[in-house]
């Protein structure tokens, strides 16, 4: 119509910029979380141990697509994706290969890490929608994927793969469930330091030189492509031990599992934790965990209504997410502080 | 060979679905600058609404204009409503904020008339058109009605204030404040024009596809990928990238031996997004240069 | 006082003829279970992809509504905790870990789906807790040896097939099948129950064409199946798709023979919208009655459920087929309760519903009964052949009975 035409636009960036300070906590704070997360297990039923874990796995999925969108600026609905070849190769490894569980995770965190880092780079062309578009493409074509009938001796296709859940180690006096919870949140907290000191390293800088202005980045002599891809990697890798993690905690993988409705989740998780603030992601996994549960306890048949509206609310109190109410906390608190 | 041109014209018919779908979401990218997922799932509240007007006893195209009209009042509501409050929020959260909506419209419909599958009429009738037992008349009026609708459109965007003040006001806020266009409400108008274009769509979908509350979500998938094949920015674009895709997908689906038919999506998708590496504009689309 | 007694005589004579004179006098319970209610632990899609189903987690909670009006089970209520899972096996596992932990059931009733039963099977059965009559037609929940506290319901997908095989085998021998399947583990599961039965003529399929549920329309697979020039049409399809299906073979004015699998039986729910003229002579199988076909309009056993949706679940669609199925799971797990009376633990829950002889729900074709054992775990394994008519299904040929399968 009017291809001829050439518009000019000087875009804004689409994550608005985070300072990296602000990225995460004050050690005050972070030891307290540490504490509370360390000791929860020990009064709590059973089942609420395996919901923190499934906590900790999801806060890991969405702190990895914090890493790609709140730090270098691109945008993914392609998440599942590589959640769900964390998952199988876990799975895979574990029930065919008699592999240890233990094992498997940095196998899938590297064979991820490849599969990202090699989406990245036709991704490289793209931005803004046409991204979304292409990693939504992934998350749909992923399930079909596992389904194909010449992996099925591995996958076991449709049916999907039970999975054994470990024991504590040297005999430990711990149930399983509180043993996967210890063994979850000690990988979850390494990721998560290494997340934090990526971003403040030369190359965390870069990424946010690029989220922040693309041209202007590589106008200083930053590797744009590099890092990009970089950033696709580094996230596709975590969200992969978070599968191997999700599913050996759910002992079960199947391609059901592995929806576009995963990635949509964890997408909401990090809107609502707050783009770019990486504590916000726990916040976001407990969003997602538990906000469908009470919307199901206000109304079964309108239960994904409710979901919708409380959604609302949230996004319209706090638009900017879980950073916005810390921003305001500490503020207040340096208010008090000045009296 | 005969294989071949059926699968060409089955294409087609179902490229006419996606074109259809691919027309609103070009709209409402015209007016907000970015994809709304609840879509779909407007055009699909849109159809219940027609539908249940004719179970009240109105006549099929009395139905159908009112439900048009209702439409567009109900997007400018939604925009004033949900998403004026949001326009200072990031990106990300306004479409988290399309993802409640979705939510929301999607479980509505199911309590209000249940998921079993609704026949959905027709006005043009489902004879075979033109002798062809491929594409029946139904479809062939629902080509109609798009290519109508894209020429309307086209006139829209380009010979008339509104349309053009419209574009201004999704490309550049700024300078179109300037000029004394108000912003505001032209993203609002963009909203209910975009409704209501989704609810003819899915008045012609309807009767295809059996009306239903998750009707809308494949479509809306492949909906998305002919409008950003064709160029985000073109209604011409979107019509012939729902027709291209039509056709891809389906012989992708029978000459793509071994996981072709498993894989058609993917592989549709994958086609879509190497030309989007080549024309990341679109095939149609304008291309934009950025500026420090 | 009279009708507590005649309750009690009631109970002693079920008891001696089920129970073959077990002691009936001391109660025991379980976990979930005590003199005045019995706590029944349920997942269902309520939102996401497959809420269509969400139907059947309402007409049970209906149902049960009502067996507690009219004084509930041996003098106990029925408490039915029924969760969202959202057809997504981790959200599954969650949700059951819940009922069981936190919610204490006594037993799970009626999970919905393959995968996210899958997902629970092995933690209920290693926590010994019955995962009864799961709302899925896989083959694999008959086995009893390996999975003791797992027990299915309706017909297995592959017994079915293998009527429908043998029906083509003696019919027409010389048939060129193409199948029209789900890609998931319905379809699949189906499509290996059909060539299966085929035994060594499974070459008579000579087409096999999967589609995907985001599909927003499938005629492009029939078109290819009719260029394929195959004269038996098998239709494995959810009821949107099957519906589709029917529309366009009469919009291609194609007729090979029709089979429509009995997902998609549905009067109300396919056959209506995709229109009557459409369907003439397609055939399919079933084991229950239709809400939607006016021939059981005066059977005792649909006036019953009628009564029962007019009183306690006015909002249910007759025409919904999976109203018709949540109410016989449910009399179904109702009888199994009954049989157990006062003895409520999980472990003779479990070997009541082994030992259901020729129970008949209201909702079952005339002739189909219940049979179970401790070695067969498939409560319904009967199922007749059908052929569409005028405005209804004409039931043809014997009850036949899957030998094949389980």
């Amino acid at each position: 119509m009017s291809a001829a035409v050439e518009e000019v636009v000087t875009e804004a960036p689409a994550v608005e910029a985070v300072p990296k300070r602000a990225m995460t906590l004050g050690t005050g704070t972070s030891l307290v979380v540490l504490a509370l997360l360390i000791l929860a297990p020990l009064v709590v039923k059973n089942f609420v141990i395996f919901q923190l874990t499934m906590l900790l796995v999801y806060g890991l999925a969405v702190l990895a697509l914090n890493i790609l969108t709140g730090g270098s600026g691109q945008f993914s609905l392609g998440q599942s994706a590589f959640y769900a070849v964390g998952a199988y190769t876990s799975a895979v490894l574990m029930e065919q290969y008699n592999v240890n569980y233990a094992l498997t995770l940095p196998i899938s965190g590297i064979l991820c890490f490849a599969v990202g880092f090699l989406f990245g780079q036709p991704a490289l062309r793209l931005s803004g929608v046409y991204l979304a578009l292409a990693t939504f493409a992934l998350a749909t074509a992923m399930p079909q994927l596992l389904k194909l009938n010449f992996l099925e001796p591995w996958t076991g296709g449709v049916q999907g793969l039970v999975v054994t859940k470990p024991d504590a180690p040297f005999g430990l006096p711990m149930s399983q469930d509180m043993w996967l919870y210890y063994f979850t949140l000690a990988i979850t907290i390494a990721i998560y330091v290494g997340a934090v000191n990526l971003l403040r390293s030369r190359s965390g800088r870069a990424f946010m030189a690029i989220r922040d202005n693309e041209i202007a980045a590589s106008a200083m002599g930053i590797d744009v492509a590099l890092y990009k891809t970089l950033a696709f990697g580094v996230s596709a890798g975590i969200t992969g031990i978070a599968g191997s993690l999700g599913a050996i905690v759910v002992q079960f993988v199947a391609p059901d599992s592995y929806t576009i409705g995963l990635a949509i989740q964890l997408f909401l998780g990090m809107v609502v934790g707050g783009v770019g603030w990486l504590p916000g992601s726990i916040v976001g996994a407990a969003f997602i965990i538990f906000v469908p549960n009470m919307a199901e306890n206000i109304s079964k048949g309108l239960s994904g209504a409710v979901f919708g509206v409380l959604l609302f609310l949230v996004i319209f109190v706090v638009p900017h997410g879980a950073r916005q109410v810390a921003i305001f906390c500490q503020q207040t608190v340096a208010k008090f502080r000045k009296r | 060979m005969e294989l071949f041109s059926n699968q060409i014209l089955a294409g087609i018919s179902t490229g006419a679905i996606y074109a259809c779908m691919a027309l609103a979401v070009v709209m409402i990218y015209q007016a907000i600058d970015h994809l709304n997922f609840a879509q779909g799932e407007m055009a699909m509240f849109s159809t219940f609404i027609s539908w249940q007007m004719m179970q009240w006893g109105i006549p099929y195209w009395a139905a159908f204009f009112l439900t048009i009209g209702l439409s567009f009042v109900a997007g400018i509501a939604i925009e004033r409503i949900l998403f004026k409050p949001l326009a200072k929020a990031p990106v990300l959260t306004n479409v988290a904020g399309f993802i409640a909506l979705y939510s929301i419209i999607n479980s509505s419909a199911g309590l209000i008339w249940d998921f079993t599958i609704k026949q959905y009429p027709t006005p043009f009738g489902s004879a075979p058109f033109l002798g062809s037992q491929l594409i029946s008349t139904h479809q062939a009026g629902m080509i109609g009605v798009t290519i109508l609708l894209l020429i309307g459109l086209y006139f829209f965007f380009q010979y008339t204030r509104v349309g053009l003040a419209m574009r201004a006001a999704a490309s550049l806020p700024e300078s179109a404040r300037l000029v004394g266009i108000n912003t505001s409400w032209m993203i609002a108008l963009g909203w209910g024009m975009a409704s209501a274009i989704g609810a003819i769509a899915g008045m012609l979908i309807a009767p295809v596809v059996f009306l239903e509350p998750n009707m809308m979500g494949g479509v809306l998938i492949y909906g998305f990928a002919a409008a950003v094949l064709g160029g985000l920015t073109s209604p011409l674009g979107a019509v012939v990238g729902g027709f291209l895709v039509g056709i891809f997908e389906n012989l992708a689906g029978t000459y793509i031996p071994g996981v072709g038919n498993e894989l058609k999506l993917p592989i549709a998708l994958a086609l879509i997004i190497s030309v989007l590496v080549v024309k990341p504009a679109g095939l149609f689309g304008r291309a934009i240069v950025k500026r420090v | 006082m009279f009708v507590e007694k005649l309750k009690i005589a009631a109970l002693a004579t079920a008891a001696v003829v089920l129970m073959s004179g077990t002691a009936l006098a001391q109660k025991k319970y379980d976990t979930g279970a005590t003199d005045t209610e019995i706590k029944i632990g349920n997942i269902m899609p309520y939102s996401g992809p497959a809420s269509a189903y969400g139907v059947i987690g309402k007409t049970e909670q209906a149902y049960f509504n009502k067996i507690n009006a009219e004084g509930g089970i041996n003098g106990r209520k029925i408490n039915f905790i029924s969760y969202d899972d959202a057809y997504s096996p981790p959200k599954a596992v969650e949700q059951t870990r819940k009922l069981v932990e936190s919610d204490e059931v006594l037993l799970m009733f009626n999970p919905l789906g393959t995968p996210s039963n899958s997902a629970i099977q092995r933690y209920l059965n290693s926590k010994k807790i019955p995962q009864l009559f799961v709302a899925t037609g896989a083959s694999k929940w008959n086995d009893p040896k390996d999975f003791p506290w797992t027990m299915g319901w309706q017909p297995s997908y592959q017994s079915e097939a293998h009527i429908y095989a043998k029906y083509l085998l003696k019919e027409k021998p010389d048939a060129k099948i193409g199948v029209l399947y789900q890609n998931d583990d319905f379809g699949k599961d189906y499509l290996k129950g059909l060539k299966d039965g085929l035994g060594a003529k499974a070459s008579m399929i000579t087409a096999e064409e999967s589609y995907e549920t985001s599909e927003p329309s499938i005629d492009g697979h029939i078109v290819k199946l009719k260029a394929a020039g195959v004269d038996v049409f098998v239709s494995i399809t959810t009821p949107k798709f099957a519906a589709q299906a029917i529309k366009k073979l009469a919009e291609m004015d194609w007729h090979p023979l029709h089979i429509v699998s009995n997902v998609s039986a549905s009067v109300g729910g396919v056959i209506k919208p995709a229109g009557f003229e459409n369907s003439q002579g397609i055939l399919s199988a079933a084991y229950a009655k239709d809400g939607a076909d006016s021939q059981w309009d005066n059977d005792p056993g649909m006036q019953k459920f009628y009564a029962f949706l007019k009183e306690y679940y006015p909002e249910g669609n007759r025409l919904d087929g999976s109203v018709v199925y949540g109410y016989g799971a449910a009399q179904t797990m109702v009888q199994v309760l009954k049989q157990a009376g006062d003895d409520l633990t999980r472990a003779n829950v479990m070997k009541q519903a082994a030992s259901l002889k020729n129970f008949t729900p209201d909702t079952l074709l005339p002739g189909i009964k219940i049979n179970t054992s401790p070695t067969d775990y498939a409560p319904i394994k009967q199922l007749q052949m059908m052929r569409f008519k005028g405005e209804k299904w004409e039931l043809f040929g014997d009850i036949i009975n899957d030998e094949l399968g389980n």
